[in-house]
C-alpha cells in the first residue's frame, strides 16, 4: 500500500492554493548546484548483489592511513562497544513515549549524565544533543538566557575556536539578534591572548566561548580568560574535547572562585572522540554541562534519580518545564530528544577504559603528536606554527601551497591533514595534523618519508 | 466559586495588582496570580521572579510559575520599574498556592506612568471573565 495519503487532485489543489506548479518549486530556495540530482541508485537488488556491490564501494575507499583530525578523532574502539551498543535491548526503536517505562534506558543516560559531570567537573549534564557544533550553538543562546547581568546578546567567538562551529553557531543563534564579535589570536603562540580581550572589558557583553584545547591543539591560558570573563560578568562557555579531559583541569575548575563559583558556566563538545567512529561525518553527539544555578536554561532531556511511592529507586525525565511539549513557544530550545544510541556507545566506552584507560588515550594521543611534530620539523620547509603547548593537534607551515602536497600523500594511502587555507589565509601554507593512539611509530615513520619524499622531489622538480 | 478580594484589580492573564500608596511611594504597585490561577496550574514546584532594576513595559513576560504539569509565563500588568521581588518563593514556591494574595506576591512595580485603569478588570469584572471562561 501507499503510505503517502494524498491523491494527485489533493496536491494539485494544494499547489494551487500555495502558487506554485508542482512540489519541485517548492525547493527552489535551495540553489541548482547543491542538489543531488539523480543518485544513479540502481533498480531492485538481491541481498547478495547488494553486499557485493556495497564491498567494492567501500573497498574504493582504501583504507588510508589517517593524520586528520580538525574535530573528529580516529581512536581504538574497544570491540565490546559496539557489540554491547548493538545488543536488541539498546539498538531498538525510537525512544518511548512513556519514556519511563524503559528504566534500562533512563539509566544508562543518568549514568552518562554522571560520568559528563565527573569529566567536566560541572553539576548537571543534559541527555546529549546532535553535535559539537550544534551543542555549541545551543550553549550560547543558553548564555543569553542565563546571563541577567547582560542585556546585550554579544558573544566573543575567538578565532581560535572551530570554524565550522562558528559558523553552525551563526546559522542557528545569529538570526535570534545574536552577535558574534570575532576576536583574533596571537600569530606566534596560537592562542587567543587576554589583551586581545581587554577591549571589551567593562562593555555588556553576554559570553565569551573559550575552545581547549583550541582548532590549532593550542592549549589557551584558560585560568586567566575565565577570571577576566567572570570579572566582567561576562559568561564562559567552554568547549572541550572529553578525551582530554582526562589529562588538563576540567572546566568546572578553571579560573580561580569569585562569589562561590569558579570555572565555566556552560561546558559542551563533541562526544564523537569518545567510541564513536569517524563515519563520514557523523551520526555523532554534542555533550553539555552546567552549573544547577542555570539548569532551568539547558536545553534537551534531562534524566534524574529518584524513588517510587514505596520508596525503590528509579529513574525519570526532571525539570521538562523547560522542554517544548510542556512550555511550546517559550521552550529552552526546540531540541527534544538525544543522540540515544551514540551515548550508549560513549557510555560503554568511558565504562570500559575507566579513568585510567582514558588517561592512558590522552596521553598516548599527545605523544604521538608530539613524536609526529618534533619528526616532520625535521623536514626541510617544514615548521611548526605555534609556540603554545598543545594537546594531539598542531599546526605545520610549509614552504609551499599545501593542496598538491596532500594529494600527492593521499596517493600514497596517506591523508596527511587540512588544508587552513580557506580558514586561516593569514596563516600561508598552514597544514593542521593530528596523530591520536592509533598511529604507531611505523605510522608516524611512513608519513615523515612520504612527505620528506614528495618535499624533496617536489623541490628537485621545481 | 475562587477567592476574588475586592480591592485588587486584575488581568484577563489571571495576575493581580495591588497600589500601595502607604508603603511605597505614590504609583507602586504589587503583582501576584489570582487564586483560580494557582488553582488552574496546581502544585508550584518553582517560581522565577524578576530581577530588582529591570524595566518593564506593561504585557512583558516577566516571571515564571512552573507547576508539576504546567509552566506558565506571568505578564507585568504595568510598565515601569521592579522594586522589589518574593525571593522567598525561591525555596518555597508553595507560599503561592497557600496564599496568592499575601505571602504569594510575585514583584512590585514603580510604576512610569498612572496606570490605565481601562485596561485593568475589577474584581466583580475578573469574576463575570472567569464565569464566561469556564462555559
Amino acid at each position: 500500500m501507499a503510505f503517502i495519503p494524498h491523491t494527485p487532485d489533493d496536491i494539485a489543489s494544494m499547489l494551487e492554493v500555495i502558487g506554485v506548479q508542482s512540489i519541485d518549486d517548492l525547493f527552489d530556495e535551495i540553489p541548482r548546484e547543491l542538489r543531488a540530482g539523480t543518485l544513479g541508485v540502481p533498480p531492485a537488488m538481491g541481498e547478495m548483489e547488494v553486499g557485493r556491490l556495497l564491498t567494492e564501494r567501500a573497498a574504493s575507499d582504501g583504507r588510508p592511513l589517517n593524520f586528520i583530525g580538525a574535530g573528529a578523532y580516529e581512536h581504538h574502539i574497544p570491540a565490546p562497544v559496539w557489540a554491547i551498543a548493538t545488543r536488541g535491548e539498546f539498538y531498538s526503536a525510537y525512544t518511548p513515549y512513556q519514556a519511563e517505562a524503559s528504566q534500562g534506558t533512563l539509566q544508562l543516560i543518568y549514568e552518562y549524565q554522571s560520568m559528563v559531570c565527573a569529566l567536566t567537573g560541572m553539576e548537571v549534564s543534559n541527555a546529549s544533543l546532535y553535535d559539537g557544533a550544534s551543542a555549541l550553538a545551543e550553549a550560547c543562546l543558553m548564555a543569553v538566557r542565563a546571563n541577567r547581568a547582560a542585556n546585550s546578546r554579544r558573544i566573543l567567538l575567538p578565532r581560535a575556536v572551530n570554524p565550522t562551529y562558528g559558523q553552525v553557531a551563526h546559522s542557528i543563534a545569529g538570526n535570534q539578534d545574536i552577535v558574534f564579535e570575532t576576536v583574533d589570536f596571537d600569530r606566534s603562540t596560537g592562542r587567543t591572548l587576554l589583551e586581545s580581550l581587554r577591549p571589551y572589558g567593562g562593555q555588556d557583553v553576554t559570553a565569551l566561548v573559550i575552545q581547549q584545547p583550541n582548532f590549532f591543539g593550542c592549549l589557551e591560558e584558560v585560568d586567566q580568560l575565565t577570571d577576566w570573563a567572570h570579572q566582567n560578568k561576562i559568561l564562559v562557555v567552554a568547549v572541550v574535547n572529553p578525551i582530554s579531559l582526562a589529562l588538563l583541569k576540567p572546566p568546572g575548575q578553571w579560573g580561580t572562585p569569585i562569589e562561590g563559583h569558579q570555572g565555566a558556566d556552560i561546558v559542551c563538545g563533541e562526544g564523537q572522540p569518545l567510541g564513536v567512529p569517524l563515519s563520514a561525518g557523523g551520526p555523532y553527539f554534542g555533550f553539555m554541562a552546567t552549573r544547577m544555578q542555570y539548569v532551568r536554561q539547558m536545553p534537551g532531556r534531562i534524566v534524574g534519580r529518584t524513588v517510587d511511592m514505596e520508596g525503590r529507586p528509579g529513574f525519570s525525565l526532571t525539570l521538562q518545564a523547560r522542554e517544548q511539549h510542556i512550555r511550546r513557544s517559550k521552550a529552552t530550545s526546540n531540541i527534544c530528544t538525544n543522540q540515544g544510541l551514540m551515548v550508549t556507545a560513549a557510555t560503554i566506552y568511558m565504562s570500559l577504559l575507566g579513568a585510567a584507560g582514558l588517561e592512558r588515550v590522552a596521553a598516548a594521543s599527545l605523544q604521538r603528536t608530539a613524536d609526529l611534530v618534533a619528526a616532520l620539523s625535521e623536514v626541510a620547509g617544514i615548521k611548526a606554527a605555534f609556540t603554545a603547548p598543545r594537546f594531539h593537534e598542531a599546526v605545520l607551515l610549509l614552504d609551499r601551497p599545501v593542496a598538491p602536497v596532500l594529494a600527492a600523500l593521499a596517493r600514497r594511502g596517506i591523508f596527511g591533514g587540512l588544508d587552513l587555507i580557506d580558514r586561516y589565509p593569514e596563516l600561508g601554507y598552514a597544514l593542521l595534523v593530528c596523530a591520536t593512539e592509533t598511529k604507531l611509530t611505523a605510522d608516524i615513520d611512513s608519513y615523515v618519508g612520504a612527505l620528506a619524499d614528495i618535499m624533496q622531489s617536489s623541490r628537485a622538480a621545481a | 466559586m475562587s477567592n476574588i478580594p475586592s480591592d485588587l484589580r486584575y488581568t484577563k492573564s489571571h495576575e493581580w495588582v495591588r497600589s500601595l500608596p502607604g508603603e511605597t511611594p505614590a504609583g507602586a504597585v504589587e503583582v501576584g496570580i489570582s487564586e483560580h490561577a494557582q488553582s488552574a496550574l496546581g502544585d508550584l514546584v518553582f517560581v522565577e521572579v524578576p530581577d530588582v532594576g529591570r524595566a518593564l513595559k506593561a504585557g512583558d513576560a516577566c516571571a515564571v510559575v512552573e507547576s508539576v504539569k504546567a509552566a506558565s509565563d506571568v505578564y507585568s500588568p504595568v510598565g515601569g520599574k521592579v522594586i522589589a521581588s518574593n525571593a522567598a518563593l525561591a525555596t518555597q514556591p508553595e507560599l503561592l498556592n497557600q496564599d496568592p494574595y499575601g505571602a504569594g506576591w510575585l514583584f512590585r512595580v514603580q510604576t512610569a506612568a498612572p496606570i490605565d485603569d481601562g485596561a485593568l478588570l475589577s474584581a466583580a469584572e475578573y469574576a463575570k471573565f472567569l464565569a464566561d471562561e469556564a462555559h
